[in-house]
């Protein structure tokens, strides 16, 4: 294994039932992810991107295959330690933003410093929140910002805990091709200063060229 | 950070944002109608039994021939029960030459317990409250006394040994007629004048009476300590024994009571599993996101339930003050209707609301909870993904046992329980079934009907699941208020009925045979109503087929009473229409002069007879074998006369008896009676207006109990209602605002949603009344044992009231959606 190897993934593989029958939606899929890399998994729709993104942060399970995420076997962890390994090491950023509706910017940026009992929650969260320019809107309920300002609360989020991987799905998905430029490079600007190492699903070419590996998914495989 | 810090914060947030709103809402209004109901029938029960004790005045009475022991003064003492002592004789009272058999009822100064005592200045004349009993040296005579030997005001009368002065005549007692024992006009004493008269003797004939009262259940449970601990000479009395006509009103209405209280439950459990349902829809999202960013299932569990506690406890506390303030409120509000002072409310009905609330929490939204936990974190990513299908069991089992235990809890009879629980689950099935076939039928129909009537039934239809479950709550909460709408006209319409104003208010025993037929022809040129006219004989038991009653043995010590006491007999061709015939046949024309015998079934049951049994009897030395040919339900309530035993006709003819008969007369008008003692000097006469204006007032009061817990439910129950239509509108949030962004204007959109809540509503409606039907003949002819009559209105009210019902708490949950701007939602979402 290679020592700087932060996420590994050999021989993975997700089937499903479906009416039609057993799918196979991850299909051998092997890669191996260096520390402080950034990688854009590209592909059309129904490519399996999203699947192998869910498997490889330990949201699913995969049928066969294993797993690596910054030293610990995934594959061999319960959904709850799955969970604690996610706290303390992974950030997420979505397509769909997934703020909690109830807690207002800053909260949602605590919220995983919390869940991992961190004691300056507020003040980290402040910091980060600072950091992608919304610090006058700490106290604004999600439905209170644009989309704009949700990615980047959600951008904070992701950040907060200072994780070894984050992965983002489609983080521009639902945002104009401006806004979604400025959070292209807040994202690759806040990598760069953080040493954090990126998975990125995306089908915009240009958000992929700015990564420093590119992987093509067809059918479940890479190419 | 610990789960618990962490939930509570999240608590205040979510509080602060308005997202419990719902669920504490739902919850407030179910504990609200809950302990509401449950304090107003706390309170209406104790005012139905203090009125009920009148006729004894007194809770329980214990009475003996001989002294009492003081040991069961001593215990009620203990329990903080209040006692009085009052003891009967009769004596002959003098006023100079004028002389009358009196009973005379020497009194202790609490008496009495319950009920007023009145007095006046003159025979007959305007009373006034008594205070307290007669003091040392003085008497109260009644009217009749006064008049009979021309007693006044300061009159000095000769009891026995002693010699009392009037101070009042005595114009009613709250005991006196509760049995037609007291002949003798009566006159009041005080209790430490009686040893004075000398009239207490060895074996002189008296009935000591010890009379307790005090809260119910020490009432009740002293009760319990008295029939273990009593000589077997003494016997225990209450309102029950007493007055039968009392304790069935008693009875149906805390039955009824005890419906409103289940139907309150009901409700309650269904606005708590539809904000239970709410919260978790409203969750999933969080849930995922939580445990994607780290939370483990332990974690966003003890989250939600350190929630659902507070959201419970908070809820629970508003909704107990709310109930208190609603009841409190009712009370004023129908001051005229609830005549004299109700006592103050228990705090039991506090303890139940709140234990019910957590039961039902519990029940139905713990299972929903253990399911949101299990979401999986990738939600997150694929929106279809929710929780794993629950095992049913899990799902529905502790629903299911928080529901059996309080309807359990409520009723405390098995039979009626498994009938309830049966029921309620047979409609769970067919509300289900019939829903999910409507819906499916809503979707056929559609193509005949306008744009907002197709979009509103697509709805129904594409989310199948959601309304089968709305329509399952809806159809339950309409059916449970129609049920205690129909019950409830059934039960008030029997209370008209049985006591109408001609119901008989003078008894009259001991008419010569000879003498009858003229008797009756005198009431009846006076106008009065004849009632049925009957021959009474006394008669011994003597043998059950065959065997002598001496050596068998009885199951009960009523049932050796039955068979063992003196007891009077008659014989009738007729049968009142207060008797029905539940086995065999009555008798024939042909079964004239035929050794047979009609039984009451509580005979029938005492004894364990069956039909064709042989019973004989020793009437005055002669011998007579009968055997048994039908069985008789007796409403002993009707005030007429009844008998245990009526033999066929043209048997006992012969035999040394008298006739009795009850009539209505016009109490106002006294000439009447004086001319019919003058003519039937050896006729007894009893007046029972007293009693029946005692049982009248019971029935009153039960009847306003029932109207007015009938009124509160209601209201209660609606508001329920309205909450749980609330809780549902999130799942057409989304869709009205895509439908405006799709360029549908708000009164399209308002109409389709109105169009929805509309088919809802009726084919709930249409299902409850259904419902309501079956279950309203169960509870009224078993439950309530009351004639039920079928009403067809129950459909208009389950159709239209369902409809308008649901349609306007579906305008009122609704509005604000349709209003907001479609960007909020669609950003929200």
């Amino acid at each position: 294994m290679n020592l700087m190897s932060v996420l590994k993934a050999e021989n993975l593989t997700k089937k499903v039932t479906s009416p039609e029958g057993m799918l196979t939606i991850v299909n051998d899929v092997s890669l191996d992810i260096a520390a402080a890399e950034s990688v854009a998994i590209v592909g059309a729709s129904g490519a399996g991107k999203s699947t192998l993104l869910a498997l490889l942060a330990g949201l699913d399970e995969p049928t066969s295959g294993r797993i690596t995420l910054a030293g610990a076997d995934l594959t061999a962890l319960d959904e709850d330690g799955r969970a604690r390994l996610r706290a303390e090491r992974v950030g997420f950023v979505f397509q769909s933003f997934h703020l909690v509706p109830s807690l207002t910017a800053i909260e949602n940026v605590m919220l995983p410093l919390e869940l991992a009992g961190r004691r300056d929650a507020r003040a980290t969260a402040l910091e980060t929140l600072t950091r992608v320019g919304l610090e006058h809107r700490t106290g604004h309920y999600p439905r209170q910002l644009s989309g704009g300002e949700q990615q980047r609360v959600a951008i904070a989020r992701a950040f907060v805990t200072r994780p070894a991987v984050l992965f983002a799905d489609e983080p521009t998905g639902n945002l104009d091709t401006h806004t979604g430029e400025r959070i292209v490079s807040l994202l690759f600007d806040l990598n760069a200063q953080s040493h954090t190492t990126l998975v990125l699903v995306t089908h915009d070419r240009t958000v992929a060229a700015r990564c420093g590996r590119v992987l093509q998914m067809d059918s479940g495989a890479l190419k | 950070m610990n789960a618990l810090a962490i939930a509570l914060r999240t608590l205040l947030r979510e509080w602060k944002s308005g997202e419990l709103g719902v669920l504490v809402l739902a919850i407030t209004v179910a504990v609200a109608a809950l302990t509401g109901v449950g304090f107003l029938v706390d309170r209406i029960g104790i005012a139905v039994d203090n009125q009920a004790g009148e006729v004894l005045a007194a809770d329980l009475v214990l009475e003996s021939a001989q002294p009492i022991d003081d040991r069961a003064i001593v215990e009620a003492q203990g329990r903080g029960l209040r006692v009085a002592r009052k003891t009967g004789l009769l004596s002959v009272v003098f006023n100079g030459d004028a002389s009358q058999l009196s009973a005379v009822r020497a009194v202790s100064s609490a008496y009495p317990l319950r009920g007023k005592v009145m007095v006046s200045n003159e025979p007959f004349g305007a009373p006034t409250l008594a205070t307290g009993i007669p003091g040392r040296g003085e008497v109260w005579p009644e009217s009749r006394l006064a008049a009979a030997i021309g007693a006044t005001i300061g009159s000095e009368l000769s009891i026995g040994a002693s010699k009392f002065r009037v101070s009042h005549i005595l114009i009613s007692r709250p005991d006196q007629g509760a049995t037609f024992v007291e002949l003798a006009p009566a006159v009041l004493m005080n209790d430490e004048d009686i040893a004075g008269t000398q009239l207490i003797q060895p074996g002189s004939r008296l009935t000591r009476s010890q009379l307790f009262a005090g809260p119910r259940d020490e009432i009740k449970s002293f009760s319990e300590w008295i029939k273990t601990h009593k000589k077997e000479s003494e016997r225990l009395l209450d309102v029950d024994e007493t007055a039968p006509q009392i304790k069935s009103a008693i009875d149906r209405s805390g039955r009824f009571l005890s419906l409103a209280s289940l139907v309150a439950v009901l409700l309650c459990a269904i606005a708590v599993a539809m904000a239970a349902r709410r919260y978790v829809q409203r969750h999933l999202d969080s849930v995922a996101l939580m445990k994607t960013l780290g939370a483990t299932r332990a974690f966003t569990l003890t989250v939600s339930l350190t929630q659902l506690i507070f959201v419970g406890i908070i809820a629970a506390i508003f909704g107990s003050m709310l109930g208190f303030g609603a009841q409190a409120w009712l009370v004023v509000a129908l001051k005229g209707l609830l005549k004299g002072d109700l006592p103050p409310p228990g705090l039991a009905p506090l303890g139940i609301g709140f234990l019910t609330a957590i039961a039902v929490l519990g029940g139905f939204a713990l299972p929903p909870l253990l399911q949101l936990s299990r979401t999986p974190a990738l939600r997150v990513l694929r929106r279809d993904v929710g929780p794993p299908a629950p095992l049913v069991v899990l799902a529905f089992g502790p629903a299911v046992l928080a529901i059996a235990f309080l309807i359990y809890y409520v009723l405390r009879d098995v039979t009626f329980f498994l009938a309830f629980v049966g029921g309620l689950a047979a409609f769970v099935v067919v509300v289900a079934g019939a829903g999910w076939l409507l819906v499916k039928l809503t979707k056929r129909l559609r193509g005949g009907v306008g744009v907002s009537w197709r979009y509103g039934l697509a709805n129904l239809g594409r989310r199948r699941t959601e309304s089968v479950v709305q329509l399952t709550a809806f159809a339950h909460g309409i059916m449970m208020l129609l049920l205690l709408a129909v019950v409830r006209n059934d039960l008030l319409n029997d209370w008209k009925r049985s006591l109408p104003a001609d119901t008989p208010n003078f008894f009259f025993i001991n008419i010569p045979p000879d003498q009858h037929q003229d008797f009756t022809r005198f009431l009846e040129e006076r106008g009065a109503e004849r009632a049925r006219a009957l021959p009474m004989v006394r008669a011994r038991m003597t043998h059950i087929n065959g065997k002598p009653v001496d050596e068998l043995k009885f199951a009960t010590p009523r049932g050796k009473e039955f068979a063992t006491r003196d007891q009077n007999i008659t014989w009738a061709d007729k049968l009142g229409r207060d008797n029905e015939i539940t086995e065999g046949r009555w008798f024939t024309p042909e079964d004239t002069g035929k050794p047979l015998v009609s039984v009451s079934t509580e005979y029938m049951k005492e004894l364990n007879l069956k039909l064709g049994d042989t019973l004989q009897f020793d009437i005055a030395g002669d011998i007579r074998t009968a055997s048994v040919s039908s069985v008789r339900k007796v409403k002993w309530d009707s005030f007429q006369p009844n008998f245990f035993l009526m033999f066929a006709p043209g048997l006992l003819e012969g035999s040394q008896g008298t006739w009795m008969t009850a009539t209505h007369l016009d109490a106002t008008n006294p000439k009447t009676i004086s001319e019919l003692v003058r003519r039937f000097p050896s006729v007894s006469v009893f007046n029972v207006d007293d009693l029946l204006r005692q049982v009248r007032s019971v029935i009153d009061k039960a009847l306003a109990a029932v109207q007015s817990v009938f009124l509160f439910t209601l209201l209660a129950g609606l508001v329920v209602l309205i909450a749980a239509v609330q809780a549902s509108r999130e799942e057409r949030r989304y869709e009205s605002a895509m439908l405006r962004t799709l360029g549908a204007n708000r009164s399209t959109v308002l109409k389709g949603l109105l169009a929805e809540f509309a088919a809802l509503g009726v084919l709930s409606g249409i299902l409850a009344a259904a419902g309501a039907s079956v279950a309203g003949v169960y509870v009224a002819r078993r439950v309530l044992q009351i004639p039920y009559t079928p009403d067809p209105w129950v459909w208009i009210y389950g159709l239209a009231g369902g409809g308008l019902l649901v349609c306007f708490a579906g305008w009122l949950a609704t509005r604000s959606v349709v209003n907001q701007p479609p960007v909020l939602t669609l950003r929200g979402a």
